[in-house]
């Protein structure tokens, strides 16, 4: 495809950091985020821990410069976007044809829920401010308002990969010269709904999460919001410090189960192919994997098993920073492309927390410490989910 | 690059899943300013043990997805891209409503696992064992143009010869009281021949699924092509609604006397009417006007219903009776412009071609 896009700065919000150089500062410290549940009020808060941003809405809302009472996904998702654009040094957003591509999936289903406990005592109580922007869009929505963003919006959902994808399609926006920079990545709140979810299907760890490691139990949810700026090629010269190219993504689909991953990991193999291929890369050019690793036992076995294939017996350094972030749902993809990204910046390596023992079913550890200065020119981001959606991305040295 | 649409696919409160003419109007009177889908036998397309289980959005986009799949002779699509406004609601308000009474204990998995947004799209990519590309968009209004979108790009890209995409929507009990209480909807009973010439607030809520397979080679029963899509944000004022029609007709190199049928998303609401009221007037007032929210009511993604019928008027060469609204049929009809707009918020042009 013609047309480089770059990837001209990033933002991140999430429970191990207020913004990304706070959550570097978390892995470099190696403090993992998992603890007991502070601001999401739920009957599952001392059994199950949480990786929750560490500010009540109010605090959020200042922050973000947006009314108090609308959904956190939305105030996330402000804050880490307008981190991501200011990195940019591009000036004022008027000056450009300016798209936002967010993925969630709670939309605002955190205030839903507490609407929903009034409405259905009696259908015509519940307050509808709590209601009105239920929609995923809505939240995508208020932001690109309070951003001042009109010339393309959109909202995407497909379960865990939904924040890639939005990578996917906003660089495809750009390719197709409809606008010349976006704001892609995801973002979403812990809610009930979402815990009580995870919980049905029996994979949530009820102490911190181990991805990649042999005595995994399942995973940890997670709440943030992370966006990269793509930039078209001719604007290259205007970004302060262009962090890398995104020179590859694929999207496949596992069409296994419903919720669970085929065993081989036939959609991971697909969309982390499929990746390689656009970018004209060979599986041995690849410095990292950011895993999509979320410390379930299907999940992690099925990626495993994927990577093998397509890579032995050539492994580059993996390691899940779900380990630290808990699993973000719609952000995480958005969240990890930010940290996939940088790591081509600034030659990072992300350290896997948790680690003791290797898994049996695959030949590779992950990496445990934190490392800069490596030599990183080109790193895959995964993120796969329900639906069977799989995606990949991959960033590269410009 | 020429988008042909090899083959459509629609579940809608007409009988639309069955083959034949233009279906006819089912319920005149509409249920308390409630229009409900008129299912068709679902164990066509789906097995018996699975239909139990799956919620009615799922069905309806199943169906739809297969009706198109089957006119265009495609199995196995090279991508599978929804859109959905408000996704999978039934399955939310059950987990929901089970969460919030049995206070987060004892739940089952199944309404949780069915209510992701994607998954109409994944169940589709499951019963077609179908590993491609699958994406879907939950962007309100824009949902179904932005699958149409994503659609366009990927075919443009050209490793892609069949994209299934669509758009669904279901209205449940839920969702229809808690919008009802917007004042979204008619408080007074109307029938579909009314509706259209209402002089108060408020329509009539609808909900269904309309499925596409496109591709860049005309197919068997291609009828249409897709020439065109834009989409505007919240514009400000019908001029500039206008002026966005003119420039969109412009890149296509078309002038406003060669649409021989404009389509559009009226409504019946008073307040969102004069949208289509300034455009008809001003740019299009000698076209014939049809119409298609009477036959769907309104949801978030019922542009897809309207680009169905455009391609049954295309298809057939004539305009149903129960969809002109103004004018005369015209004698030829070879370019439908299709503009819909969701609350005012959301406004969308589509450019259909016959072929």
């Amino acid at each position: 495809m013609a047309g480089e896009v770059w990837i001209g700065g990033g933002g991140v919000i999430c429970g191990i950091g207020d913004n990304l150089s706070a959550c570097i500062d978390a892995f470099r410290n190696m403090a993992t985020g998992a603890a007991t549940m502070e601001y999401l009020s739920s009957a599952h808060k001392g059994t199950y821990p949480v990786v929750e941003v560490r500010a009540d809405n109010a605090t959020l809302a200042v922050r973000a410069g947006m009314p108090a009472h609308i959904s956190r996904t939305a105030l996330l998702s402000k804050i880490a976007a307008r981190e991501a654009w200011d990195s940019t040094g591009l000036g004022e957003l008027r000056n450009y044809r300016v798209g936002f591509v967010s993925a969630n999936t709670v939309g605002g289903m955190d205030k839903t829920e507490d609407f929903f406990a009034d409405y259905l005592k009696d259908p015509q109580s519940g307050q509808l401010n709590q209601v009105v922007n239920h929609e995923c869009g809505s939240i995508t929505e208020l932001v690109a308002d309070s951003l001042g963003i009109r010339h393309h919006v959109t909202t995407i959902s497909t379960a865990c990969s939904s924040g890639a994808n939005a990578l996917m399609y906003g660089a495809r926006l750009i390719r197709n010269n409809m606008v010349d920079v976006v704001i892609a990545g995801g973002t979403d709140a812990l809610t009930r709904f979402t815990l009580n979810g995870f919980n049905t299907l029996m994979i949530l760890d009820q102490e911190s999460s181990r991805p990649f490691d042999d005595t995994r139990k399942g995973l940890n949810l997670g709440e943030g919001a992370g966006y990269v700026v793509l930039v078209k090629d001719e604007l290259k010269e205007l970004i302060r410090t262009p962090w890398c190219k995104l020179s590859g993504f694929a999207n496949a689909n596992d069409a296994y189960h419903q919720t669970a991953s085929s065993p081989e990991g036939v959609g991971n193999y697909l969309a982390m192919k499929g990746a390689l291929e656009m970018s004209g890369l060979k599986p041995e050019e690849i410095d990292y994997i950011n895993l999509h690793g979320t410390g379930t036992q299907n999940n992690d076995s099925s990626e495993g098993l994927a990577i093998e294939r397509l890579f032995a017996p050539h492994y580059p350094p993996v390691s899940s920073t779900k380990s630290f972030t808990g699993h973000t749902l719609g952000a995480s993809g958005g969240i990890e492309a930010v940290f996939s990204a940088l790591a081509v910046r600034e030659g990072y390596l992300y350290p896997n927390a948790n680690f003791g023992t290797r898994m049996k079913e695959i030949p590779f550890t992950p990496v445990t410490a934190f490392s800069e200065g490596n030599k990183v020119h080109h790193v895959m981001s995964n993120s796969f989910g329900f639906g069977g959606n799989c995606s990949s991305l991959i960033f590269s040295i410009g | 690059m020429s988008i042909y649409i090899q083959g459509t696919g629609c579940v809608s409160p007409l009988e639309t899943a069955a083959e034949g003419p233009f279906p006819a109007v089912v319920n005149p009177a509409y249920d308390g300013a409630r229009l409900k889908v008129s299912d068709p036998d679902y164990k066509q397309w789906i097995d018996i043990k699975q239909i139990r289980r799956m919620s009615r959005i799922i069905k309806m986009g199943v169906a739809a997805a297969k009706l198109s799949l089957q006119e265009a002779g495609v199995e196995k699509p090279d991508a599978i891209i929804t859109g959905t406004a408000y996704g999978c609601l039934d399955d939310t308000g059950v987990f929901l409503t089970k969460m919030i009474n049995q206070q987060e204990e004892m739940l089952t998995p199944t309404s949780f696992i069915q209510s992701t947004h994607n998954t109409v799209a994944g169940q589709i990519a499951l019963m077609l064992s179908c590993h491609a590309y699958n994406n879907t968009f939950v962007h309100k209004g824009f949902s179904f143009e932005s699958a149409l979108l994503d659609s366009i790009m990927i075919l443009k890209e050209g490793k892609s010869k069949h994209i299934l995409m669509g758009a669904m929507d279901e209205l449940t009990t839920h969702s229809f009281n808690i919008i009802s209480r917007f004042n979204r909807f008619k408080k007074e009973p109307v029938t579909h021949t009314e509706l259209l010439h209402s002089t108060t607030p408020g329509t009539v809520a609808g909900e269904g699924a309309a499925c596409f397979v496109l591709g860049t080679e005309k197919g068997d029963n291609s009828h249409a092509r897709l020439t065109g899509l834009t989409t505007s944000y919240k514009p400000g004022s019908t001029a500039e609604i206008a002026a966005d029609i003119i420039a969109f007709l412009a890149v296509h190199e078309i002038a406003q006397e060669d649409i021989d049928l404009l389509i559009t998303g009226r409504n019946g609401d008073s307040e969102g009417d004069i949208w289509y009221d300034h455009v008809e007037r001003t740019l299009f007032p000698d076209q014939a006007v049809g119409c298609f929210k009477h036959l769907c009511g309104e949801y978030p993604t019922a542009a897809s219903f309207g680009m169905w019928v455009g391609c049954k008027v295309l298809s057939s060469g004539q305009v149903p009776a129960d969809v002109l609204f103004k004018g005369n049929t015209p004698e030829k009809i070879k370019k439908i412009l299709i503009y819909n707009h969701y609350k005012g918020t959301h406004h969308s042009l589509i450019l259909l071609t016959g072929c």
